[in-house]
């Protein structure tokens, strides 16, 4: 890529920081320039995020219709798997699979709530109910 | 307490903390290029049973930590690493190598890192930037960090700092920090040995390691595979796998078409001193490589932007992919026909 080729689509990342990438000088040397961002990444993010909210929106359906307990909810929202959530709150993995269905999860204790709660950066009532004060 | 650290920016984090790092401790040579390339930090792979954010697993640069270890080790310097299993150790141990006067790299998880856009902010662990200072600020410890992604070094609270030292889930980063020996003054001879080193290690990793998916054959095996895409998961689902590898491929911190800039700059560096006109050629062949993956990622971008998307495009990208693993492994072939003097 020739230096006066490189993008400078303004991406968010190009509002707090330009991005260095390699590219060649008019005789063929490689040199540095800063680019603000691609368009063919900007879009590329911007699908990732469409299909998380996707995939935030089908979770609260699921939590509303019965089919899941709010963990899938909270899960999806914080951008975290099954693993992600069981490295963070203590959790094995199965034990986090079977907090997903809403009969296990009305018997959990306040305690194991708890430790859902704080990593999710919720109250215990905003993670029984899903009713967020919006940061 | 500050230390008089230079903050370089750099196409990627771990080259670019490799580099200043190894400035610092006096290796004057160095560059970001020459520590891709030393570390062999060239590398494609794509692991379908993993999926990491429901997408696909591809990686256009070798296995986190390898290339400061790599790069370390052919320079013959002393590296100390340090994992913890407390929060309170790890804090400690940070404050002891800054109140002595050594910055120190440390792995970091992106999601809490409060100075990234949100946009960026996925649970991946595998950041890196060096903390080189601890001012008093009302009460607080704050700490002085030099990403190398970022234009100006920044700040972190001593409780952001914890909080992205152990963030949790694969490659989870345990408190790791790490710096080379102070000191090290290298000799051109051994410059010249490491990049030779280094130059023979990434052909084993892209043209002999055993099995489809790893290096150029991994290339040509994602081609194909891309071909069966749309019909296996349907044209959202195949989109959104596009748009992984293209963020994989260009995202912060590759230097542009998957890190096969920086790997031809490293090539023309490499010249300078082993001077062989051939490899200039070879460089070449790597920024052509480059520009092919680049076109590649804007015939995804089609698919994922759904303006085409029929078999034919899908073929089209495959067909790029095919094209480019011949290209690389011409140019890995060549590199290792390179006869060393010295």
């Amino acid at each position: 890529m020739k230096k006066e080729d490189v993008p400078q689509d303004l991406s968010s990342l190009g509002k707090i920081t330009k991005e260095v990438c390699y590219a060649t000088d008019p005789s063929g040397k490689y040199t540095t320039e800063l680019s603000r961002g691609w368009d063919i990444k900007i879009t590329a993010l911007d699908a990732a995020w469409d299909d998380i909210k996707d995939r935030i929106t089908l979770a609260a359906e699921k939590c509303a219709n019965n089919q899941a307990s709010p963990i899938l909810y909270f899960m999806e929202r914080g951008l975290m798997d099954i693993g992600i959530v069981s490295a963070y709150t203590g959790f094995w993995k199965w034990q986090v699979k079977r907090h997903l269905k809403p009969s296990v999860f009305k018997k959990l204790s306040d305690k194991k709530l708890q430790r859902y709660a704080g990593v999710f950066n919720v109250s215990i009532p905003e993670l029984k109910t899903m009713t967020l004060h919006e940061d | 307490m500050k230390i008089d650290f230079e903050h370089l920016q750099a196409a990627h984090c771990e080259t670019g903390v490799t580099r200043n790092l190894l400035k610092y401790a006096g290796v004057e040579q160095i560059t970001e290029p020459l520590a891709f390339g030393i570390g062999a930090g060239l590398f494609f792979v794509y692991i379908p049973i993993l999926k990491i954010n429901n997408g696909p697993v591809i990686a256009f640069r070798t296995q986190p930590g390898l290339i400061f270890k790599r790069t370390c080790q052919a320079l013959g310097i002393p590296v100390i690493r340090k994992k913890f299993n407390t929060k309170e150790q790890a804090g400690l141990v940070l404050k002891e190598c800054l109140d002595r006067g050594q910055p120190v790299g440390c792995q970091v998880g992106v999601y809490y890192l409060s100075y990234f856009p949100k946009e960026y902010r996925f649970h991946f662990n595998a950041h890196n930037l060096v903390v080189y200072g601890r001012e008093q600020n009302h009460d607080e410890d704050h700490y002085l960090i030099s990403d190398p992604i970022m234009e100006k070094p920044t700040v972190l609270t001593a409780y952001e700092l914890e909080r992205v030292r152990f963030a949790r889930g694969a490659l989870a980063p345990r408190g790791q920090l790490y710096y080379p020996e102070q000191n090290s003054i290298i000799s051109d001879d051994r410059m010249r040995k490491a990049i030779r080193s280094g130059i023979e290690k990434n052909i084993r990793n892209m043209l002999h390691i055993p099995g489809p998916i790893a290096g150029v054959k991994g290339i040509r095996y994602t081609g194909r595979k891309i071909k069966k895409w749309r019909d296996k998961l349907g044209l959202k689902k195949a989109g959104l796998y596009l748009a992984q590898m293209v963020r994989m491929q260009e995202e912060i911190g590759t230097g542009g078409g998957g890190f096969r800039y920086i790997y031809a700059a490293f090539l023309q560096e490499a010249q300078a001193w082993h001077p062989d006109d051939r490899l200039l050629e070879i460089s070449n062949m790597f920024t052509r490589s480059g520009d092919s993956w680049r076109e590649a990622a804007i015939q995804a971008a089609g698919i994922y932007k759904g303006r085409i998307g029929s078999q034919q495009d899908f073929d089209v990208i495959g067909d790029q992919l095919v094209e480019i693993a011949g290209l690389e492994k011409q140019a890995f072939e060549a590199l290792s026909k390179i006869k060393w003097h010295p």
